[in-house]
């Protein structure tokens, strides 16, 4: 059997159904022997769509996902993908082609060195110089992206190898010596974290990604609800908790909830479940939850300790060890301090004015109410990504798809393709910027073509947003490359030129009917552009590197 | 608590292309500073040890500790500092003797060291000392009065006592 042969054969036993990638000179064995495979192949129209499009299937789906670039510029076209993938533990493989085995080295056409350049931005990866290999590496590659910190897992293949003859073997099991990551938590460590949770007033537990890539949010449910401990998100963590319940604190950090933070600052014991105290969550890391003794739950022992001093450490399965926190957890009293947290929420809710032009929190705030939190979000990076973050109404884990570590413009279109096609019968949408969109706009040529009915939001400010926020408050609105007015194209103009359907709304009245048509759409792609305030600003906000105490802006 | 030191790690890892990058890339991306770096196969050919001198504090070391043993192909990390080990350097030192009476203080002071002259010229000695760090950088400051023309150091090297686990 050929090399690429046994690559599809491979991808057969990990049951891989879809790849997402794009053809080239040194993958021409393998597109040729994927062909009448039976595996969908999704053409992007660029290599990082291709990435991001695997990473929002894995992250809806929690399978694998699987992209594929030749070697050179569509290897490294992934790497953004790639790197987003990387930082926000998605569980990936990534297929490249590499130049023939003789020729590496030579700087041959579309040679780059590509397990040189990805080594920092993977979990693992290979240079597969042996036919032979081909078997055990696929093995590995699938074992290693989604057991442990799931991460994204690169091969790259010489064409020869692809070309090459060997029987086809795939190992059943797989052993690797130097890779064992540990699931359960040391019962001691619980034990101890449990009476720290008995004698403390002002428990908080606090949910990152993790609670989502481990399924943990029925545990975590049941143990907020079981011992009455608050919950604060992380952004990665939206989702792992709905909204609308009770003991919900909202998102924490840069542009959390002023109650959520104020929560975090007066806690006596935090729990940390699957996060990694970024600095856009912790603010200033010296005075982060001054009085909270932490526990820190957390599959990848390098993550505690790193940015905060940890109390107890648990290194292990988040849904395994809170699955036992549910079950030993002591009785605790905490109604006082619930009644203190709720008093926050009635005064420091989530709002802002909602004038006669169409504000973008407005936006959000509507579809969540058409779609009955139901849908899954996902979002390109800046305004967009916190107005999503913030008035989106969530109720299931894995439908808020957003890049939370690397911060990827161009992220979300492409990732709603992949969420799309990872659950068919969801309504997925895109909330992206004017500015974001236009990084991977190319994918619309996907999704009319795959007939993808993914819906996208463009919230135009006609500013990149974000930064253009920064500007006005800390370097005294000059609006240094930030202005996009009269220079933008026209977006439902755009969409029907690929053969989308593009709508555009200006004003309140008209969002929720301009609105329910483009969810109503289900045959392909739509854009709806929303013409917002081009000045609204995301708050309330902690300045980069105050404290969370320091928060500004908000109403009330 | 926070003070800063050298510690002596030793890594092993597969052997196989790419690891030693990936160790580097490691430091190097992440800001930790390699005074010295070795690494040869082991008694098993599969198997590669490095043994890497790093600077700094407990949490510093702690997070190096940690990083390292996240790639897959590390097998084990020990901070040999920790225990009871045997270091060891290997120094050539190429000296200049070129129209000077040195070359007896030379050859005495290679005596006291018990090192080794391994290569002689008409302008200058080679010598070949293995110790410590301090012996080694205790010869190097002495051949530097006489002109030190070309240095090379290994780096060091450490395996922990079995004596101690013997008990």
């Amino acid at each position: 059997m050929t090399g690429s042969k046994i690559i599809v054969e491979c991808l057969k036993k990990e049951k891989v159904e879809v790849i997402f990638g794009y053809p080239g000179g040194v993958v021409l064995p393998l597109c040729d022997a994927l062909y009448d495979s039976g595996i969908k192949f999704i053409l992007t129209r660029h290599e990082q769509g291709a990435a991001h499009a695997a990473d929002g299937y894995a992250r809806t789906s929690g399978k694998v996902g699987v992209c594929l670039a030749t070697s050179g510029p569509g290897s490294t076209n992934l790497v953004t993908g790639i790197a987003t993938a990387y930082m926000d533990s998605i569980p990936m493989v990534a297929i490249t082609g590499q130049v023939a085995t003789h020729l590496i080295g030579n700087d041959a056409f579309q040679e780059v060195d590509t397990t040189g350049i990805t080594r920092p931005i993977t979990k693992h990866n290979y240079l597969l110089k042996n036919v032979e290999q081909i078997g055990t590496v696929f093995k590995e590659a699938f074992y290693i992206a989604k057991t442990g910190k799931p991460g994204p897992v690169l091969i790259d293949i010489p064409v020869d190898v692809q070309r090459a003859e060997t029987d086809f073997n795939y190992p059943e099991k797989i052993e690797i010596r130097s890779y064992k990551p540990v699931y359960n938590g040391h019962p001691l460590q619980i034990e101890r974290a449990l009476s720290l949770i008995a004698c403390s007033k002002k428990p908080i537990i606090l949910a990152g990604g993790g609670v989502i890539s481990a399924n943990a949010s029925d545990e975590l449910r049941s143990l907020a609800e079981k011992a009455k401990i608050p919950v604060a998100l992380t952004m990665m963590g939206l989702g792992s908790f709905p909204t609308e319940h009770d003991l919900h604190l909202g998102m924490i950090g840069m542009h959390g909830t002023r109650y959520g933070n104020n929560a975090i600052m007066e806690a006596d014991v935090l729990i940390a479940a699957g996060c990694r105290f970024d600095d856009r969550v912790t603010g200033k890391i010296s005075e982060f939850a001054p009085h909270a003794k932490i526990i820190h739950i957390d599959i990848n022992p390098a993550s505690i300790g790193k940015n905060v001093a940890v109390e107890i450490p648990i290194v292990g399965d988040v849904k395994n060890i809170l699955a036992q926190f549910v079950k030993n957890i002591p009785k605790t009293s905490t109604a006082e301090w619930i009644e203190r947290i709720s008093e926050w929420k009635k005064k420091y809710p989530l709002n802002y004015k909602n004038t006669d032009g169409l504000k973008p929190q407005f936006v959000i705030e509507t579809i969540s109410e058409l779609t009955k939190g139901e849908a899954i979000i996902t979002t390109e990076v800046g305004q967009n990504q916190m107005w999503a973050a913030q008035y989106y109404k969530f109720k299931h884990p894995r439908t808020f798809i957003s890049s939370g570590g690397l911060g990827t413009m161009g992220f979300g279109f492409p990732a709603a393709i992949g969420a799309q096609v990872a659950c068919p019968d969801k309504t997925v949408i895109d909330i992206a910027g004017d500015g974001s969109i236009q990084m991977n706009i190319q994918e619309l040529s996907t999704a009319v073509a795959e007939k993808i009915p993914v819906k996208v939001i463009i919230l135009n400010n006609c500013h990149l947003g974000m930064v253009r926020q920064w500007q006005e408050l800390f370097y005294q609105k000059r609006y240094a490359f930030t202005c996009l007015k009269g220079k933008q194209p026209n977006f439902v103009k755009i969409a029907e030129a690929y053969g989308a359907t593009g709508y555009r709304a200006t004003k309140r009245e008209e969002l929720k009917k301009i609105l329910t048509r483009a969810l109503n759409h289900k045959t392909g792609p739509v854009f709806v552009e929303c013409v917002v305030e081009p000045e609204e600003n995301v708050f309330p906000m902690v300045p980069a590197g105050a404290s969370l105490k320091e928060m500004i802006g908000g109403l009330a | 608590m926070d003070s800063i030191e050298r510690h002596i790690i030793s890594v092993t890892v597969e052997n196989k292309s790419g690891v030693l990058a990936r160790i580097s890339g490691l430091f190097s991306a992440r800001g930790y500073n390699i005074d010295s770096l070795a690494v040869a196969e082991t008694e098993d050919p599969t198997v590669s040890r490095m043994s890497i001198v790093v600077k700094g504090n407990e949490k510093i070391l702690e997070q190096i500790y940690k990083q390292l043993n996240k790639l897959i192909d590390v097998i084990k990390v020990q901070d040999l500092t920790t225990e009871a080990h045997i270091e060891r350097e290997l120094v050539l030192l190429k000296v200049n003797t070129a129209g000077s009476s040195a070359r007896n203080e030379i050859v005495q002071l290679v005596n006291i060291f018990r090192a080794k002259i391994v290569d002689v010229s008409r302008k200058s000695l080679t010598i070949e000392l293995v110790g410590s760090k301090a012996k080694v950088d205790a010869m190097i400051d002495l051949m530097k009065g006489f002109g030190i023309k070309e240095m090379t150091r290994t780096g060091r090297i450490a395996i922990c006592r079995d004596t101690s686990k013997e008990k």
